[in-house]
């Protein structure tokens, strides 16, 4: 009797074994270089993601009609993260156990970088993340790096540009307090801002926010010259209607967040300066040609967020062709020589993984985007 | 306690370990390999938020919309604690150190959970829904204000010390507890309140006390959740746990059965996995998930499997009833 | 002095705005006893309707506004219908789910229809700040006062003078012995849904102005608020539903302008609990005893 129904929990069990393997049918072959991209392509932040894999498949796609890597084709496998970081690590354990893939170009945001850094420093996997910029990313992890530069060093250059080019003396912050990235910019500005003028207003909100009045006609009695917005391009849109409704004069800076409101945005976003990694109206043939076969393959603008998936991939892949193999520890050997010009701009890697690049800035004017500025980094 | 109970308990306790030495024997020679058993831990996790909202809302009767907020509480008080006696005392052992952490992570939870019910449990039951609603939305801010969370930054630095073995024991033992919690006497009279609250009233249940019991205790087990769930991803940000969470945990509950723990388990497992195999479908999951609660509400608000638990004494009996009857219709 | 009363003002516009939500929630709570958690989604839907209606057509703002709150009255009635009507009679927790349901189930049809990203809304309003000496109004924060109130009175009537509006008090009242004076409830509640959607709507169009866009998410916070100002003021009581969506606006924003901008949430929230530890039934609520 007892027997009989070990069996049919024992059988059950197969069957759900059986169904489980059937699932994996990853092969390991050695003909295509696998490369990960995670990011959120659906919901709410969903253009993110979907920037980062069309510029890692626009780069993949040159490189393998140049003859791939090693005469090996490059295939990229991109798995949604919807932002969530639970679905990051489960996208991350598929990547490397069902896929095989060599390398990984992400996660796209901080939190699901964040969320699988741990275990990919386990497995050693080299890992360059075009977009996250938290600080601690590249923090006691040899194995990963990244494309883009640091929120800290960001907002520490806005400060800069409002006081040195701007000629700024008073500055108010108004930052997004559930937002890593508009947080870490926020911080920055400030400290930086504060060393020579004055911060007068350091104001928070949260992410469901959509009234601003009150906040902006405090920070108005205040009377800054600037006002410091880090944060994406929906909010600061807001934001900005309601500085023009309010009638306040005062000019409106932002972080990278903003590349692309001059889209939706022309008329409030005009005069507004914002940094970025490149810019559309760069003269250099490498841009150019980015910015025309992305046209050509998507039939829209690259944001920067593709170019610096782009970038990544460009980046990862010559260090796999460089290193001749795809042992992990040659390839993370040979991602730190990186030493070249990319669309974002000539990029080495300093000892942590973080680049070594200059930040763009741009300035909102008759609706399109005008660089005023190259500010290197110091 | 009668013979047939500890029978069925044994019974049970035994499928628990054969399947726990099953997953073993598959993870060892490599058919589960990590990608399934980072799942397979999700799994467990979301079995015991959801066995422990189904104690509020399915046993008790109380729509909670916040229980990601007690899972977050749970998850920063377990994660910091678990920083702190890394750092202090890092000659314990994991284990050890996973232990206290949950336990004190469980208080905690527990205290806000009393916090929160006492004001909210006084009165009619869909303030309740209201407040744990608008408490899930505070307790962000909150987190994003004090310092030692992190802010949005997040908290990194977390050891990462729940493993597929102690995520599964303490899973079975919290899904024990709930079940002989609410068999007993406790039990009944939070399911009276349940049925009727003016007669549990009038027949001498103190209702505020139990309902605020089952509240605590349902925050408490969601907390110890949470803090499983930071100790396996070793980061935490405020936005993991937003009203999304609350709902996501809320549709296992409705669709397993609101009052049946082997229901939760069984919608646990379904809805954990159903994304995961689906992951073209994602832009239409939450529409099918809003869709089912409507027409789960509307034709079958009892759910999968109503008030009734899954036993394998029961298809074992059954399995016994079907052969003697065929007996006897042989010998006829 | 003049920057308290453009604070006053601020507050204000953004009270009006969750008054006429919460009008809807006090309404259908009045009448059927059910939080109608998808709400927020009707007013989320009533200004993606003024959004088509804007973009495809030349047609001027009034005419904008009265078509989306037809269109919205008739998304509020067949919810109902389709949603709420067969749970009538079933556990006040199950007819709760489905509301949370119904919620979910419209914001993620719009997110399919229309994803994530924000639409722009048209300016079918000229923006510009109007100044009355030292004071700045923006004429949208105007124009939606005087929406706001405007239709406020007409409801007010409504409810008070009318046949219909007599048959909402008497089945909010007792839905049992409406029934015998030969009310048809069904048709009440119908009629109920409607205008409280339509109401909503009208908040939506305001807000997605003043705001300048429409997302799918985007009436959950302003439907939380407003059933916070619901509760406050008394639900199920009109006058308290106006009442409290004013009072908080204006607490938000002080305590956004005063105190801290971060924290205008939770002192929101915090409110409404303090508010049902001491007086549950809100400021202008009876006390009563559960019936059996």
């Amino acid at each position: 009797m007892k027997s009989r129904k070990l069996s049919l929990v024992l059988v059950a069990v197969l069957i759900l074994t059986v169904v489980l393997a059937g699932c994996s049918g990853g092969s390991k072959g050695t003909e295509v270089i696998k490369i990960g991209v995670i990011g959120p392509m659906t919901g709410d932040n969903s253009m993110y993601g979907t920037s980062v894999r069309e510029g890692a498949m626009l780069a993949a796609k040159e490189i393998n009609a140049a003859g791939g890597v090693d005469g090996k084709k490059v295939e990229i496998i991109a798995y949604d993260s919807k932002g969530d970081k639970t679905e990051a690590v489960n996208a991350y354990n598929r990547l490397r156990d069902q896929d095989g893939i060599v390398a990984l170009v992400g996660a796209t945001f901080s939190g699901e970088t964040l969320s699988i850094k741990e275990i990919a420093i386990g497995d050693n996997m080299p890992m360059l993340t075009p977009t996250a910029t938290h600080k601690d990313v590249t923090l006691n992890a040899s194995n990963i790096f990244r494309a883009c530069y640091t929120d800290p060093y960001q907002g520490a250059t806005a400060a800069v540009f409002a006081m040195e080019n701007l000629g700024a003396k008073k500055a108010a912050v108004l930052y997004n307090i559930e937002d890593p990235y508009s947080e870490g910019l926020a911080i920055a500005f400030r400290d930086k801002f504060s060393s020579v003028g004055t911060v007068t207003n350091y104001e928070g909100y949260t992410a469901k926010d959509a009234d601003f009045r009150a906040v902006l006609t405090k920070i108005a009695a205040q009377d800054p010259e600037v006002i410091f917005l880090p944060d994406y391009i929906a909010k600061i849109g807001v934001i900005l209607s309601q500085i023009r409704e309010l009638g306040l004069d005062m000019i409106p800076i932002s972080g990278d967040g903003s590349d692309g409101i001059e889209v939706d945005y022309a008329d409030v976003a005009e005069g507004m300066y914002y940094a970025n990694h490149y810019s559309k109206s760069d003269e250099s043939k490498l841009v150019q040609n980015f910015i025309s076969n992305y046209d050509k393959e998507y039939g829209v603008q690259p944001n920067a967020l593709a170019a610096l998936g782009y970038d990544a991939t460009y980046i990862m892949l010559q260090a796999i062709d460089r290193a001749g193999s795809f042992d992990s520890d040659k390839i993370i050997a040979e991602l730190s020589k990186t030493d070249e010009d990319y669309v974002t701009g000539h990029i080495t890697f300093d000892k942590n993984g973080e680049p070594l690049k200059s930040i763009s800035v741009i300035k909102v004017a008759g609706g399109k985007q005008v660089l005023v500025d190259k500010v290197s980094a110091e | 306690m009668n013979k047939n109970t500890i029978k069925s308990y044994l019974v049970n306790f035994l499928a628990v370990i054969i399947i726990f030495a099953l997953m073993k024997l598959l993870m060892n020679i490599g058919i589960i390999n990590r990608y399934y058993q980072g799942i397979i831990v999700f799994i467990l996790i979301n079995i015991i938020l959801a066995a422990s909202l189904n104690l509020a809302t399915g046993f008790l009767g109380q729509l909670t919309l916040g229980h990601a907020g007690f899972m977050a509480a749970g998850a920063y008080v377990s994660a910091s604690t678990a920083i702190m006696i890394k750092a202090n005392f890092g000659w314990l052992p994991n284990i050890a150190i996973l232990l206290i952490s949950l336990i004190i992570a469980g208080i905690i939870s527990a205290i806000v959970g009393v916090a929160i019910g006492i004001p909210a449990l006084r009165l009619r039951g869909d303030y309740l829904a209201i407040i744990t609603l608008g408490f899930g939305e505070v307790i962000r801010v909150i987190i994003n204000n004090i310092r030692f969370t992190g802010g949005a930054q997040g908290l990194t630095g977390i050891p990462r010390i729940s493993t597929f073995d102690n995520v599964f024991w303490i899973t079975v033992l919290i899904v024990f507890i709930l079940y002989t919690l609410t068999h007993s006497r406790q039990g009944r009279a939070i399911v009276s309140i349940r049925e009727d609250e003016v007669a549990a009233e009038a027949v001498g249940v103190k209702t505020t006390r139990f309902k605020v019991m089952g509240f605590a205790i349902a925050a408490s087990f969601a907390g110890i959740g949470g803090g499983l769930y930071a100790h396996y991803i070793a980061f935490l940000d405020p936005n993991t746990f937003n009203f999304m969470r609350s709902v996501e945990i809320l549709v296992i509950v409705v669709l397993g059965g609101m009052g049946s723990l082997t229901g939760s388990i069984i919608a646990a497992i379904v809805l954990t996995i159903l994304p995961e195999a689906l992951r073209s479908f994602a832009d239409y999951r939450l529409l099918l998930y809003s869709f089912l609660l409507i027409i789960m509400m509307i034709f079958r608000p009892a759910g999968l499997l109503g008030t009734s638990e899954f036993s394998w004494k029961s298809i074992y009996d059954r399995y016994k009833y079907r052969k003697e009857s065929i007996i006897k219709r042989e010998k006829a | 002095m003049i920057l308290f009363l453009q604070q006053m003002i601020n507050g204000l516009s953004v009270g009006s705005i969750y008054a006429l939500i919460a009008l809807g929630y006090t309404m259908v709570y009045g009448i059927i006893k059910l939080i109608n958690f998808a709400h927020g989604e009707i007013m989320m839907a009533g200004a993606y309707f003024a959004f088509l209606i804007a973009i495809t057509t030349n047609l001027p703002f009034p005419l904008v506004l009265v078509f989306s709150m037809i269109m919205a009255a008739i998304l509020g009635m067949f919810t109902e219908y389709i949603a709420y009507k067969p749970l009538r009679n079933a556990p006040r927790i199950s007819a709760l789910i489905t509301a949370i349901g119904v919620s979910f189930f419209l914001q993620n049809l719009a997110l399919v229809i229309f994803k994530a990203n924000p639409k722009i809304m048209p300016e079918l309003i000229v923006k510009k700040p109007i100044s009355i000496g030292a004071l700045k109004i923006g004429t949208v924060t105007l124009t939606t006062l005087v929406l706001s109130i405007i239709f406020m009175i007409i409801l007010d009537i409504f409810v008070k003078k009318t046949k219909p509006g007599k048959a909402m008090r008497a089945v909010s009242e007792d839905k049992e012995a409406a029934m015998l004076m030969g009310i048809n409830v069904d048709r009440t509640i119908s009629i109920t849904f409607a205008i409280g959607s339509a109401l909503g709507a009208l908040g939506g169009v305001l807000y997605s102005i003043t705001y300048t866009q429409v997302f799918p998410t985007m009436g959950v916070m302003p439907g939380l608020k407003a059933f916070v100002a619901a509760v406050l003021g008394g639900i199920g009581l009109i006058p308290g539903a106006v009442l409290g969506g004013f009072v908080i606006g204006m607490i938000e924003t002080v305590s956004k302008a005063y105190i801290s901008s971060q924290w205008s949430d939770a002192i929101v929230f915090g409110l409404l609990i303090i508010v049902l530890l001491f007086k549950p039934t809100g400021i202008l609520g009876k006390n009563e005893k559960e019936k059996v």
